[in-house]
């Protein structure tokens, strides 16, 4: 009796879902080979760090490219299609470099399908993929492949190769093979590469190619059994803990390996000061580096936790009020250099168990824009400017990727975000597979209401 | 007077009303438990899994025992017989015997936090019987009813805990109650062997034997796992015995009439001499049989509310 009322209920919440996810926004599909019809988007905030324009005016683009920003509208322009942005942000397509899309082997989690429409539904015209898939994206081949499944998809993918075969920090993986395919830049995120002179050798390696290393710092004979942030809530949970020396320490270590050796490093989810004041002393001396951070070090702490929340587990875990305030005080003063989500998605039978058995990871494409701005944009701590510049300029930049910029003749990469939209995160309204979010229930405003890749829109926001 | 919470999960957070009522009721079922007949019909009816997935003798039999002499049917389910082995979830397993009708779940998991996960499965009231690093607060509730049985109350008293404090449930549940009943307790151990964080319990932390047990009313001497040493948490046995074994010599500089606790199984002449741990001071077998009383005084506020 109770499981047939449980299996209609199902179906009922199953139906309402899909109607409502419609209402949400509307996808097309990326056609790469058709010309992009000219653009006209009117009345906009047009936000353009790079060339210092923070002004309404007019975005015109033709042939999937920037034309221009314009005051007044050119009048071979009059008869094309017009995007009113009255109230609106409009700025370079945002990038999210650091996402789990799970494919290949994990398709249950997350597709390259259902992830870049997570992706353009966020705001993000760009991800770059971590290589942790099952197989790893250790070779040339599979770096093809998530390209060729990326194709047609409403947000370009850009994967990252990993630095050693397997992921298993022995032997360097074939670097120069997988950037000719196209990888943007190499990791083992997930884990460090524990030998040092197998990082050293990484790092000289990479130079010849001009990628950054993106370093996921864990010393793990220190971390190893945590689950939490070692602290006074682990204490009180009986939660193993995670110090934020576990991470500070092979922080210092890849600064050093990137001022002994001069290749460029990237230091992946930044979340303690100690690491943040690392990386500053490590700027100011012209270490070749670069960091991130995640919406949830901005926006969480440890206490959030509560009583064993399995959506609170990342790793690195959430950590103090200290950290976080050192960690916006970074992405303030520039040195975290961007905002990346760490989208990780995982199911729910990974997440509904005890809190040592849950995996590690929160998913973020449809949440990282509306976190941004609610907690440091709306708050006046990050301009709309800088926030433009950690999600979109400096990992452009950073990964050698062409956009966040609307100079004539730039890609036609475009997020149009409505500031002012509030709107209550309900992880059933996703389009991303997994349903593993640290916000869900939390009032967000600003949200993307039209993503545009290469001239093309992609996506557009329901009413 | 009802008890205001729904579960025991832990004593950080319950109310100076809720333990005194818990230990009031545990002195009432003491008394029972001095008859020729141990036996009250006060939960006969109703079912209590023990759903222990970590070895335990003692505690398992003290709820156990709890259970039958409220004339409550025990049904007993430890991780050796069930089908865990055959990878079914936590909450699958929860939900099953859930499905056959029970009305209580004492719980016993290695990790942390596994109580407070079962009250997101289940209707059933929960009482944790030790989790992970978490808490074991009918373990602390028995301390608390031994120490006001022999010292007549609780308030004010100092009480020294000397072990194994990080690794140590029974240590987090009493800082919490202790202090919430008014008592001054101090932790003791090997820096090694104590959080990294020493505000983290709200009580005063220290390395020194010597002066925590310094004026107390009460020592309790903590179980040292042996594995400890193998992974470097302090050089040798007879090292950590010469500096946190409660012996003879350190017994002459504490008040004639201060308690000797230890919540068992003890390591005889490690962490605590076989002349203290036999001694007149020693209070460690009255523990065990409180910790009867004490069960039952948990199970029938919290099973018994609902009928009134």
């Amino acid at each position: 009796m109770a499981l047939r009322y449980e299996w209609r209920s199902y179906i009922c919440l199953g139906a309402v879902k899909m109607d409502k996810r419609k209402e949400q926004g509307v996808f097309f599909n990326f056609d790469n080979t058709s010309p992009a019809a000219p653009l006209v988007i009117r009345n906009g905030r047009v936000i353009d760090p790079l060339n210092g324009v923070d002004r309404v005016s007019h975005l015109v683009c033709d042939e999937g490219k920037i034309w221009g920003i314009v005051d007044e509208i050119p009048e071979r322009f009059n008869q094309v299609e017009v995007v009113e942005a009255e109230g609106k942000w409009v700025v370079p397509g945002l990038v999210d470099m650091h996402v789990h899309l799970r494919e290949p082997g994990r398709e249950d989690k997350e597709t390259i399908a259902t992830g870049t429409r997570a992706a353009a539904a966020g705001g993000f015209t760009a991800v770059a993929c971590m290589p942790n898939t099952q197989p790893s994206l250790d070779e040339e081949s599979k770096i093809r492949y998530v390209i060729q499944r990326g194709e047609n998809c409403p947000c370009r993918i850009y994967p990252i190769g990993a630095i050693t075969k397997g992921l298993d920090g022995e032997e360097l993986a074939p670097i120069g093979e997988m950037v000719h395919a196209g990888a943007r830049a190499v990791s083992d995120d997930g884990k460090s590469v524990a030998r040092t002179n197998i990082m050293r050798n990484a790092l000289n390696y990479s130079k010849s190619f001009n990628i950054p290393v993106i370093c996921h710092c864990e010393d793990p004979a220190i971390s190893q059994k945590g689950h939490m942030n070692e602290g006074v809530y682990s204490t009180r949970l009986g939660i193993r803990g995670i110090p934020t020396i576990a991470e500070e320490i092979i922080v210092s270590r890849d600064l050093l390996l990137a001022e002994y050796t001069g290749a460029r490093v990237h230091i992946a989810h930044v979340s303690t000061a100690g690491s943040v004041r690392l990386v500053r002393d490590a700027k100011s001396r012209g270490v070749n580096v670069t960091a991130e951070t995640c919406p949830h070090y901005v926006a969480l702490i440890d206490e959030d936790v509560g009583m064993y929340d399995t959506n609170k587990k990342m790793n690195p875990p959430l950590r103090t009020a200290h950290d976080r305030k050192a960690v916006i005080e970074g992405c303030v003063d520039g040195t975290i250099d961007v905002v990346a989500s760490d989208h990780a998605p995982h199911v729910s039978e990974e997440k509904n168990v005890e809190f040592d058995a849950a995996a590690f990871g929160v998913i973020g494409l449809e949440t990282s824009l509306g976190v941004i701005n609610t907690r440091l944009v709306k708050k006046g701590i990050l301009s709309p400017m800088q926030m433009v510049e950690r999600m979109s300029v400096m990992p452009n930049r950073i990964l050698g990727l062409g956009g966040g910029t609307f100079s004539r003749g730039a890609i036609a990469d475009i997020t149009i975000i409505d500031p002012s939209a509030r709107w209550i995160v309900d992880a059933r309204m996703f389009h991303s597979k997994s349903r593993n979010t640290a916000f869900e229930g939390a009032e967000l405003h600003g949200r993307a209401v039209r993503t545009i890749i290469g001239g093309h829109t992609v996506y557009v926001a329901g009413e | 007077m009802d008890i205001s919470i729904q579960h025991l999960l832990g004593l950080d957070g319950v109310s100076r009303q809720d333990i005194t009522l818990i230990l009031d009721t545990a002195d009432s079922f003491y008394e029972v438990l001095q008859r020729e007949i141990k036996v009250v019909p006060t939960l006969r009816g109703k079912t209590v899994v023990n759903l222990f997935y970590e070895d335990s003798t003692r505690t398992r039999i003290s709820f156990e025992l709890a259970e039958k002499r409220l004339s409550a049917s025990p049904l007993n389910f430890s991780v050796s017989n069930s089908s865990v082995s055959k990878g079914e979830t936590l909450r699958d397993t929860i939900k099953n015997i859930e499905a056959m009708k029970i009305d209580m779940v004492v719980v016993r998991h290695s990790c942390a936090g596994v109580p407070n996960f079962l009250t997101q499965c289940t209707d059933a009231v929960i009482v944790n019987a030790g989790d992970g690093l978490h808490e074991h607060p009918t373990q602390a509730l028995l301390d608390m009813m031994t120490i006001r049985q022999k010292l007549g109350r609780l308030e004010g008293l100092k009480v020294a805990i000397i072990g194994d404090i990080f690794h140590s449930r029974v240590a987090r549940s009493n800082a919490w109650g202790m202090t919430t009943m008014g008592m001054n307790v101090v932790l003791c151990g090997p820096p090694t062997l104590l959080p990294q964080h020493y505000d983290s319990l709200g009580v005063p932390i220290t390395d020194n034997l010597e002066e925590a047990i310094d004026g107390a009313d009460v020592v309790m001497m903590l179980r040292l796992q042996r594995e400890r040493q193998a992974s470097g948490a302090f050089p040798t046995i007879r090292e950590y015995r010469n500096r946190y074994c409660l012996d003879l010599d350190k017994m002459y500089t504490l008040p004639d009439n201060v308690l000797i606790m230890h919540p068992g199984p003890i390591n005889r002449g490690i962490e605590l001499a076989s002349d203290v741990a036999d001694g007149n001071n020693s209070v460690i077998l009255e523990q065990v049989t409180n910790g009867v009383a004490v069960r039952m005084a948990v199970l029938y506020l919290l099973g018994g509310g609902e009928n009134g």
